[in-house]
Parts: C-alpha cells; structure tokens; sequence
C-alpha cells in the first residue's frame, strides 16, 4: 500500500498520460476508422484501394515498428512534433485500421434494402452512408469497438518506451527509489483496470442506449 | 401519348444468365403498365433497372427525355424524381413513421422542417396512418409499413413510381389496404410501372399488361384483351395456372 500512497502524485499523472493518449488517440481512430470504412464501400474504386491499403499495412505493422516510423521517420520530412503528439498519431493510426475493419463488418450487417431505399429517393452516397447505413450499424459496431479501445488503452504503454508519460513507465522511477517491484506493477496493474473497465462500462451503456427493433 | 419512361433494346446479364433480353417499352405519361410473369422471368430487373439499380449492359433508357445517367449526381437527381416501393417495404428502421416520410425531402429537396412535416403529414393521413406518426417501422404490420413506404415515396413528389411486387412479402388479408393506395393513385393520373401477381388490380388499374417470360417481353396487352385472350401458349399456360375460377 505504501508503494501506492507515498507516489500518489506519479501515479495520477502516469494514470492521466494514459487517460490522455487512450482518450486522443480514440478519437482520432474513430474519425479515421469510420472515415476510411467508407472510402471501403464506397463506389469510387481509387477510394476503395486507398482504404484497403491503409487497413492492410496498419494492421499488419508491429505497433513497435510504427512509433519507430513516426519517431524517425516523420522528422526527416519536415515534421518535429512533441513526442506525445507522434504517439498519439502512431497509436490513432494503428487503432484506426482495426475500427474500420469493425465499422465494415457493422455495415455489412444493415440490410442492402435500406441502401437502396435511400439511393432511390436520390440521397447521395455519403447521405446513404451518414443518414441511414451508419446509424444501423452502430449498434452491432459498438462492442468490437470498445474492444479495440481498451486494446489502445494497454497499448498505449508502448509509449513509455519514446519517453511519454504514461502509466506503465512509473515502474521506472518507482524502481530507482526502491519499493517493491511487484506491488508497483500491482498498482500499475490496478490503474489500466480502472481505465478499461470504465471503457467496458461506457460501451455496454452505449449498447443499450442504441437498440434499434426491426 | 407523351412517353415518359423508355427502353430501348435492354439488355442485361447476372454473369452468364442472361436476364433482359432486347427489351422495348414506353411507358407514357399518365399510364399505369403492370409488368407479369413467372418468378425468374426478369420483371423485377426490369423494374430495378428504371431507377438504374441494376445497371444493365446494352440498350438505352431514358426518363423524362435524358437517357439514365451514370452513378453520381446526376443519378441521385433523376432518382429523385422516380418513386420507387420495394416488395420488403425498406422503411428505415431507426427512424420515426414521419422521419421517414420526411428524410429525403429535407435532406435530397431541401425543403425547410416546417414545409416538410406538414406534407409528411399530410401524405400519412392520405395512406391513413397519421396517427401511427411517431411510432418506428417495426411496430406496424406490414400493409402499414408498405403504405407508409408509398408514402415516403410521394413525398419526393415524383414523376412516376415503380413498384417491385409492393404486396407479395404481405398477409392475404393486407394486401387489400395497400392496393387501395395504389388503385387511388392511379386514379388521380400517377405514371406507374407496376410489377405484381395481383390479377385483380391489373385488370381494374392497368392501362396495360405487360408479360413477361425467360428475360422477354411476350405481350404488351390492354388487361381485358389480355386475359380474355392471351395470344401466347406462354401467356395462356401462366394464366390457366393463377386464375383458378
């Protein structure tokens, strides 16, 4: 308990970093993962290759891998951010190729008549998609996503290794101050189990919330 | 008659089947053409092709004097002109009887919410269901939602309106409800290209019968000619099978 209470401030805000880069990093999967799902259905085939594409070599790359890409490679072009911000686009990126994978299979799941229903009172594609398809299938999309959410939430440890706050790296400095080993990584342990059940929680109220009957 | 939708020389394959064959119809405007024929024979292609819901290979159709355009805006456009109403109703299922009926115009026309709700309205008690306005699809029985279906059609204002077999997925004793609908709206000069196995509604709504059999338009008839004296061995043998008094 003492490990706990006497750096309850290095906890907080390894706690907060993880928070932080799980809440980011979520948002902006989800902005992509539903935005290049419809590039997948879509009927402009460049769009279709270019979704494919994305899906295939993010969900492929070790996760690993990609911070290296972001880290190192995104520099040589130009482009120096804080490391928290290229950990945040490595961990949205990777994540975002699972949410749409997840939003497709949701889409598959509406049946093809409500899409032809909408086309032939003249709605667009992206109306099709936006107003009629997607609502119905936000709720068959809702559980695997939150999955793939508290995926991020524990992958997001691999941030502490590009020197990014967050929860798993307190075991550091814990260790350097010499408390136990293993209740650090208790606590630590305790703290991802407080953010992904209130990802569990958040989710399964979700799934309630969006019931459509047929 | 001034023609409003035409096919000329239609040609359509699901890969090596061959489902529309060389077909021509005009339909004018004003006319109420019932499309029969056995399960198979391409009549629902026929009429999925109109709105261009099913591409076709070869031949041209044309709406209103512009031939269908190609997938995009244009399309969307001209869809919007042609009611369409499937045989599985394809209410929206998360939406309200009334979202439904009003959807298309606020978000395809434009039209301001006030404008749109009050002939959304209108056009559910014209089919009898404004009191079912708020209720979502899946708490009507299925005449209820194929009316609101019409509905939600007619709100586009459109200049013609297909309907792919609207009472075939119904209860025989609902079936009445929505013809009812269809028989009023051709009554009041709707263009409509009709495919059905109601006889009845063909003989008492229909300007003309077409008969469909294996992908070819066998007859193109007026309904009393047509099932008085069917000139095709086809047609005949398809008549003696369904009209069984």
């Amino acid at each position: 308990m003492d490990v706990l209470t006497d750096n309850l401030s290095l906890y907080g805000q390894g706690l907060w970093g993880t928070v932080q880069l799980t809440l980011l990093a979520g948002a902006l999967s989800l902005a992509l993962g539903v935005l290049i799902a419809g590039f997948r259905v879509s009927p402009v085939k460049a769009l279709r290759a270019f979704g494919t594409g994305w899906v295939t070599v993010l969900r492929n790359t070790p996760l690993t891998l990609l911070f290296f890409a972001a880290l190192l490679g995104l520099p040589r072009f130009g482009v120096v951010l804080p490391f928290t911000v290229f950990a945040v686009l490595a961990l949205g990126a990777y994540t975002s190729a699972f949410i749409c994978e997840a939003v497709r299979a949701g889409i598959n799941t509406v049946p093809t008549g409500q899409g032809e229903a909408a086309r032939s009172l003249g709605m667009s594609f992206r109306q099709t998609l936006s107003l009629v398809v997607l609502p119905q299938a936000a709720r068959s999309v809702i559980s695997p996503i939150g999955s793939t959410l508290i995926a991020l939430a524990k992958n997001s440890a691999i941030a502490g290794s590009f020197s990014v706050t967050e929860l798993l790296g307190t075991y550091k400095p814990l260790g350097e101050r010499g408390f136990s080993v293993i209740w650090s990584f208790v606590w630590i342990a305790v703290g991802y189990l407080i953010v992904t059940l209130a990802l569990a929680g958040i989710f399964g109220l979700l799934e309630r919330r969006f019931g459509v009957p047929r | 008659m001034e023609p409003l939708i035409v096919l000329d020389k239609v040609n359509k394959h699901f890969g090596s089947l061959h489902v529309l064959k060389d077909i021509e119809l005009t339909v004018g405007r004003g006319e109420v053409v019932v499309v029969i024929g056995p399960s198979g024979s391409g009549k629902s292609t026929l009429c999925r092709a109109i709105n261009r819901l099913e591409p076709v290979q070869s031949g041209t159709i044309t709406v209103d004097g512009r031939p269908l355009p190609a997938e995009g805006r244009a399309l969307a456009r001209l869809r919007a002109d042609v009611g369409m109403v499937f045989q599985s109703f394809n209410l929206f299922a998360h939406r309200t009887v009334l979202d439904n009926v009003m959807l298309a115009p606020l978000k395809v026309r434009r039209r301001p919410r006030a404008d749109a709700e009050r002939r959304g309205r209108e056009l559910l008690d014209r089919v009898g269901l404004l009191d079912q306005a708020d209720k979502l699809p899946a708490q009507l029985s299925g005449g209820q939602q194929q009316r609101v279906a019409i509905a939600r059609a007619l709100a586009m204002e459109p200049k013609a309106m297909l309907f792919d077999e609207p009472t075939s997925a119904l209860d025989p004793e609902m079936i009445n409800e929505v013809l009812e609908v269809m028989q009023q709206l051709a009554e009041e000069g709707m263009t409509m290209v009709v495919v059905t196995h109601e006889m009845g509604f063909a003989r008492s709504a229909a300007d003309r019968v077409v008969f469909m059999a294996d992908g070819r338009i066998v007859e193109d008839r007026v309904p009393e000619d047509f099932f008085t004296d069917p000139r095709t061995d086809r047609a005949r043998d398809f008549l003696s099978k369904i009209l069984h008094h």
